[in-house]
């Protein structure tokens, strides 16, 4: 109860004021994520709504705020071209249902495997597909959209230099839709592609046919959407603690970000996440508690009802240059001194997450083809196995000498090539020492590795011995072992 | 002469530079309590989770940039201790000063010129109008 209380009512008039700013902030960004998708803005409108009073419930970050976000809305873009709304909603409900079972089986600790290399990767590709879909809407169609994209620029980014009050997306928007009203200026609205409805969104039942077939479709792009709508809402939630430096119930989150995606398409809304920037926006202006977003959340429904017949006077290239600087805000810059800096592999699978995301539009692609290759480094990185080699008399191998054998690495099944050759097997008559100090045997393959080995050697009439094994090790090749049998030939293996 | 002296210190160059210049004040007074201060940026945090694996990683990211910082005072035999705290860093040093009664703040300055200062804004200038204590630039 007193939990609560804290996670409530700890700080009513910061969230309260910061929720203000965040739901002003983010009317331009679902509008905008929306005509990515390709729907009308009230889908991503309705989704910001019901996300955010939902995830203020049962999130389990305080503070944070989820929304339509540009990595949903991009993935959706196939599946609303070709099947249309209502698919997508249902695909949200699907997603929704996905991210719970997520939420229930613990999928958070999985996040510590995805890299950081694939993180980078993950919001720079998300930058680039937000800038290029914003192309489309401001190139080569007249000067004026062009003056109307970088006066956006300019005020986006100036502005809040001199005054921080409201939100400087919001100023462009109000001032320019104005410009272009008032100057009567020839120019792309918003209301050219969609349509504003003033009312509160209603429960619907999505009209797809309730069949085999229908899920056959819908499933790729909710399993996608689950995963990166988790992603980037478990990286936000890092962030949030961070900033706050507070902890969050990572488990929480993915079931509560489930369970808000399955209410959204029921109510006409797509799948959203959770957004960094509106976080960070959240935080910085004060917020802190469950309220800040669940006033986000209702302040945006409430603007809407009011001054939703203005939305469609706004014109696109403001909307086109307030998401350049959301692709701006998103992208890594520190990205250029991480390719200089870091280590080759990890620079490798950076490029090639984003190169994937950009090839096949598709977040979760790029992810999963992140963490297999940075696993095939690892795997690649860990395996090789260094045998060094001291002889007391180099010069004589012919007689009977010490020749003691170091084996330094991870003796597994995919190192055990390169350590059975490593070894000198033309030595004769010599007593040979295998020291593995600083070696770990893992499974059946090392020890069969090591097997190979001393019977190879003993077909030369050498004597082995090994030496220095830790515990583990030794209870490996104790069990399994057949060296240890002296008629053991090399037919066994 | 001072009783507690915040060191203002974000693992640049300038913060190097100030805890020089810190530290020959504070050799002058052994009696002064030191208390090197991190402000963690909110502008920053994004970029800080993103290039580190886990929150421990975060942290010992944060402690390394302080070391040059700790080499200078240590050098002299300074005994401090470390604060790290989230805010705007302007206005973050400030309320921590003014909170904990500190009595001198020791801050670097970039250098900007007028039109990045314009752009950037300059944490130094903004900790020198708002204060509410001496404050000690090192350029």
């Amino acid at each position: 109860m007193s939990a609560i209380k804290t996670e409530w009512l700890s700080n009513v008039k910061g969230d309260i004021l910061a929720g203000i700013v965040v739901a002003l902030a983010l009317i331009p960004e679902a509008i905008a994520f929306s005509i990515i998708a390709g729907v009308d803005p009230m889908v991503g409108l309705y989704a910001s709504f019901c996300i955010a009073v939902i995830t203020a419930f049962i999130g389990g970050r305080p503070g944070m705020i989820s929304a339509a976000t540009g990595a949903m809305a991009l993935l959706m873009v196939p599946l609303v071209k070709e099947h249309g709304v209502q698919y997508l909603l249902a695909a949200t409900i699907l997603t929704g249902v996905i991210q719970m079972v997520f939420g229930v089986c613990k999928v958070a600790k999985l996040m510590k495997f995805i890299p950081r290399a694939v993180m980078i990767g993950f919001v720079n590709a998300l930058a680039i597909l937000i800038f290029m879909a914003q192309v489309p809407h401001f190139v080569g169609i007249s000067i004026s959209t062009y003056l109307f994209v970088i006066a956006t620029l300019i005020i986006v980014y100036v502005l809040p230099r001199f005054f921080k009050a409201v939100p400087a997306p919001l100023i462009a928007i109000i001032a320019l839709t104005a410009v272009a009203i008032w100057g009567k200026v020839d120019i792309g609205t918003v209301g050219e592609l969609g349509a504003i409805t003033q009312a509160l969104p209603s429960f619907l039942i999505p009209h797809v046919p309730f069949s085999w077939e229908t899920l056959q479709i819908i499933f790729p792009y909710s399993i996608s959407l689950a995963i990166v709508g988790l992603v980037e809402s478990l990286l936000t939630a890092s962030i949030v603690d961070d900033m706050t430096a507070t902890e969050s119930n990572k488990n929480r989150e993915a079931r509560g970000q489930g369970i808000a995606n399955c209410i959204t398409g029921f109510f006409g809304g797509m799948a959203g996440c959770a957004m960094i920037g509106q976080s960070v926006i959240n935080v910085k202006s004060g917020g802190r508690g469950r309220l800040s977003t669940l006033v986000a959340g209702i302040f945006l429904m409430f603007l809407i009802l009011v001054l939703g017949g203005l939305v469609v006077q706004i014109p696109m290239p403001v909307l086109a240059g307030i998401m350049i600087m959301v692709a701006i805000g998103t992208f890594d810059w520190s990205s250029f001194s991480y390719v200089r800096k870091a280590p080759k592999s990890d620079v490798i699978v950076m490029l090639t997450t984003v190169v994937v995301v950009v090839i096949t539009d598709n977040l979760s692609i790029g992810v999963i083809v992140g963490v297999v290759l940075s696993a095939i480094f690892f795997a690649a990185k860990i395996s090789r196995i260094h045998v060094e080699h001291d002889s007391i008399n180099e010069a004589d191998e012919s007689i009977n000498q010490d020749v003691v054998y170091r084996v330094k690495g991870q003796l597994f099944f995919a190192s055990v090539e390169g350590f059975v050759d490593a070894f000198d097997y033309e030595v004769t008559n010599a007593k040979i020492v295998l020291d593995f100090t600083d070696a770990h045997i893992w499974d059946d393959s090392g020890v069969g590795a090591v097997d190979k080995a001393i019977i190879k050697f003993r077909a030369g009439g050498n004597d082995v011995l090994v030496r220095g094994l830790n515990d583990s090790s030794e209870r490996m090749i104790h069990q399994l072992a057949v060296y240890r049998d002296p008629n053991a030939g090399l037919k066994s293996h | 002469m001072y009783s507690h002296l915040l060191l203002a210190a974000d693992g640049s160059s300038n913060a190097t530079r100030a805890a020089i210049a810190a530290a020959n004040l504070i050799s002058a007074m052994p009696e002064c309590r030191v208390e090197v201060l991190y402000v963690i940026d909110p502008a920053k945090v994004k970029d800080e989770v993103l290039h580190a694996q886990n929150h421990e990683e975060i942290e010992y990211n944060r402690r390394q940039k302080l070391m040059p910082v700790q080499e200078e005072l240590e050098k002299r035999h300074i005994t401090y201790h470390i604060t790290m705290i989230n805010g705007e860093p302007g206005s973050a040093i400030v309320e921590y000063a003014d909170q904990h009664e500190v009595d001198l703040i020791v801050i670097g300055s970039r250098g900007l010129n007028t039109l990045r200062e314009f752009v950037l804004g300059s944490v130094s200038h903004n900790v020198v109008k708002r204060a509410h204590c001496p404050v000690m630039i090192i350029k």
